[in-house]
């Protein structure tokens, strides 16, 4: 291990204390552990899910054991997954409460400690928190509701709201896509479902908390959002999970889907705790003159494989992946972006910035598809990477497949290092090699903090200041 | 004796002493020996050759990871550095060091720069107000011609010579510290930057405060008298003179120094 010259180092878990905390639930339901067609039918029972759910979730499950796991070189931890020992599903019932006050109490503590109910009384139009397999508490703001907006968990949004549901569920990312969206498509539960009608202009953020609890659990929520035509509307979500010894696994599905002219931009701050195997398929599809913009936060897990994805499928339709990844010590975040254009006219974005720690590998994989007969397409990559210490690593992947000549596109990467002088100035100057570190690291990411709404943006700032106090001895 | 004794620490209390340190760099030795004393309310100069060690005295006294002291011992106001292992504690004690080739921070601000120094500086607990410490830097600002759009600039990125040694001479009028290391801080001025911030360095000038400023050449001491001018050669001061050894040195060269100690050996 590089790492062991810094066995002076703090442990750097020790800043994630304001998620690390877990209460002991008695689960009403519990699917037990391991994953069978048992499994299956007891999820299905519980949830009261339609036949056709059933079937999908078999397909899933007969998917998930056909496929291999995702090879290539980086993800050989994933080997350490062992998924007979996984907890499938936990919940309280499934019913998420309208008000606070309902709230089961273990539940309810867990999200004020988290400052949820706080920001949904200060900026939220609406908010989900689901605790590992269901949401706990769902609502959303009257004034939002009026106007036809639909936000609720994706169990109620398939039950009373199938006829848009059933249309756009799995399209996005089929089941199939790899072996975790299959695992998905299997055991999913909870995330959310969220329709906004034509020309509906949601003015604040819809927002999602998700939250793990137990031990040794899944969570694999599958979340679904559909902007109709000229609509707009802005998702977030924060992730955290306490500090166990055993792994837990997290495997989202997030689908998307902008009609014509509509905007949905999702934005994602987690915070994993290192015991957290981070694997998320996200894609979305927008259609003529649509925008889909991904604006990700990767902190934390012991290993994250996300590349989110947008599909230009209609006209001049937009993609774009703002990301910053953080991998301290141990860590592996290996993201990325997957832009499709798939009709004349399509641009796409990505600018990408990863800071590794310590041992920690970031890694940015990224595909921009441009076929032979499409004209006028284009597309912009920026991939900037900052090392911290000299065994620090960064790799970068950039696939760009343009075929034809009626394109553009444009790559451009960096590698920088907070380099020893750098910090001896800042320290001259009176800060502490932590603080020195901090400001570095801020200074890398500022133009991109910048796009995350003010309250992410603080808070992203105060996550980067911890996870950089514990770098340094 | 008792008089004598007070007077000493008196002495000792309100004064920059530099002494006996030896400093080596991996096995190199390149302090061999310094003697020097700057009392508060004093401008010193340092004259040397380039490779005398004069730029090393200075980075030696901020902490810079790189050397290593071998001997003797740096008292500010009769506080041995050598005790304060980080170069920021030895900072926020009231040592700036003005430096040759300032450092870039990409993406941080001149404002939040300078702002997260003086907050560094204050209690545990106690929070910066943010008017304040903007009227406070728009003076300053304003005494050494920094345009007031400087403070949305990256530090030093994509500055001037003569950018980067105003803003160092900016940091340090909002730090103010006891006692002020200047390296260099002439190089890369043309002759408007070179008074510009030679103004801002004698305004600071103050009976709270002690310069040491450390230059190549004797142009930078037209505009910032020094009370005392000390000559280093390889890694010692040879001699110590009023602001007209700076003259002297101009018109006869290194070597003059050197012959003549050479020919008292």
């Amino acid at each position: 291990m590089p790492a062991l010259e810094e066995t002076e180092k703090p442990d750097l878990n020790l800043d994630r204390s304001v998620g690390d905390f877990s209460y002991d639930v008695q689960y009403q339901y519990d699917a037990g552990v391991g994953l069978t067609e048992a499994t299956i039918d007891y999820i299905c029972d519980v949830k009261n899910d339609p036949d056709w759910i059933r079937e999908f979730r078999k397909d899933g499950l007969r998917k998930f054991l056909e496929k291999p796991m995702p090879t290539h070189w980086a993800s050989h931890d994933l080997d350490n997954i062992v998924f007979d020992n996984i907890r499938y599903y936990l919940s309280q019932g499934t019913q998420p409460k309208r008000s606070w006050d309902d709230v089961p109490e273990e539940m309810k503590q867990t999200f004020e400690r988290l400052g949820i109910p706080e920001q949904e009384r200060k900026f939220l139009a609406g908010v989900e928190a689901q605790f590992d397999s269901e949401a706990a508490y769902s609502n959303i703001k009257a004034a939002v509701g009026e106007q036809g907006v639909i936000f609720v968990g994706s169990t109620e949004g398939l039950h009373k709201h199938p006829e848009i549901f059933r249309k756009w569920f799995g399209k996005v990312i089929p089941t199939g896509d790899n072996k975790f969206s299959a695992l998905n498509s299997a055991v999913f539960s909870g995330g959310s479902f969220i329709y906004v009608p034509p020309g509906v202009k949601v003015k604040h953020p819809l927002q999602a908390y998700f939250r793990i609890n137990a031990e040794s659990f899944g969570q694999f929520e599958r979340t679904l959002i559909i902007a109709d035509e000229g609509s707009e509307v802005m998702y977030m979500e924060g992730c955290t999970a306490p500090k166990f010894e055993t792994s837990t696994l997290h495997s989202a599905v997030v689908e998307l889907v902008a009609l014509k002219g509509a905007k949905i931009q999702y934005v994602t701050v987690q915070n994993w705790s290192p015991n957290v195997f981070n694997l998320v398929t996200k894609r979305g599809l927008a259609h003529e003159e649509a925008e889909i913009k991904w604006i990700d936060c990767n902190i934390g897990s012991r290993l994250t494989m996300k590349y989110p994805g947008v599909i230009m499928k209609g006209r001049k339709a937009r993609g774009e992946v703002i990301s910053i990844a953080l991998a301290s010590d141990g860590q592996h975040q290996d993201t990325g972006a997957k832009m499709i254009h798939a009709a004349d006219e399509t641009t796409s974005n990505i600018v990408s910035k990863s800071i590794s720690i310590g041992s920690g590998i970031a890694t940015y994989r990224g595909l921009v598809d441009i076929p032979p007969h499409r004209k006028g397409c284009k597309n912009n990559t920026e991939c900037d990477a900052l090392l911290i210490n000299t065994h620090s690593r960064t790799d970068t992947y950039p696939a760009v497949v343009v075929r034809g000549n009626q394109n553009a596109t444009q790559h451009e990467a960096s590698v920088s290092k907070v380099s020893a002088e750098q910090i001896f100035y800042m320290q001259q100057r009176g800060l502490s090699e932590g603080e020195a570190m901090s400001l570095a690291v801020n200074g890398f990411v500022n133009d991109l903090v910048r796009e995350f709404p003010m309250e992410y943006s603080v808070e992203l700032k105060r996550l980067i200041d911890l996870e950089m106090e514990g770098s340094v001895g | 004796m008792r008089g004598l004794h007070q007077e000493f620490l008196i002495y000792l209390l309100m004064s920059l002493v530099i002494k006996n340190l030896t400093a080596n760099i991996g096995d190199q030795q390149i302090l061999k020996g310094v003697n020097l004393e700057v009392p508060k309310g004093e401008v010193h100069a340092i004259m040397g050759k380039n490779g005398s060690g004069k730029s090393t005295l200075a980075k030696i006294m901020a902490g810079h990871p790189d050397y290593t002291v071998t001997g003797g011992e740096v008292l500010m106001d009769g506080e041995n550095l050598f005790d304060m292992e980080e170069p920021d504690e030895r900072a926020r004690a009231g040592l700036f060091l003005a430096f040759q080739y300032p450092m870039e921070i990409p993406g941080v601000t001149i404002a939040n720069f300078i702002r997260a120094a003086v907050q560094a500086r204050l209690p545990e607990g106690e929070e910066l107000e943010a008017t304040d410490y903007y009227a406070n830097l728009y003076a300053k600002m304003d005494a050494l011609k920094i345009p007031r759009a400087f403070t949305s600039r990256s530090v030093n990125e994509g500055f001037s010579g003569g950018e980067k040694k105003r803003c160092e001479i900016l940091q340090m009028a909002m730090l103010e510290p006891k006692y002020a290391v200047l390296d260099e801080t002439d190089s890369g001025l043309d002759i408007d930057a070179l008074k510009i911030v030679s103004d801002g360095v004698n305004a600071l000038r103050s009976p709270d405060r002690g310069f040491l400023v450390i230059t190549h050449y004797q142009r930078l001491l037209n505009y910032i008298v020094p009370d005392k001018v000390h000559v280093m050669v390889d890694g010692r001061i040879v001699m110590t003179g009023d602001k007209d050894l700076a003259l002297e040195l101009e018109a006869r060269g290194y070597d003059w120094v050197t012959e003549g100690e050479l020919a008292t050996a």
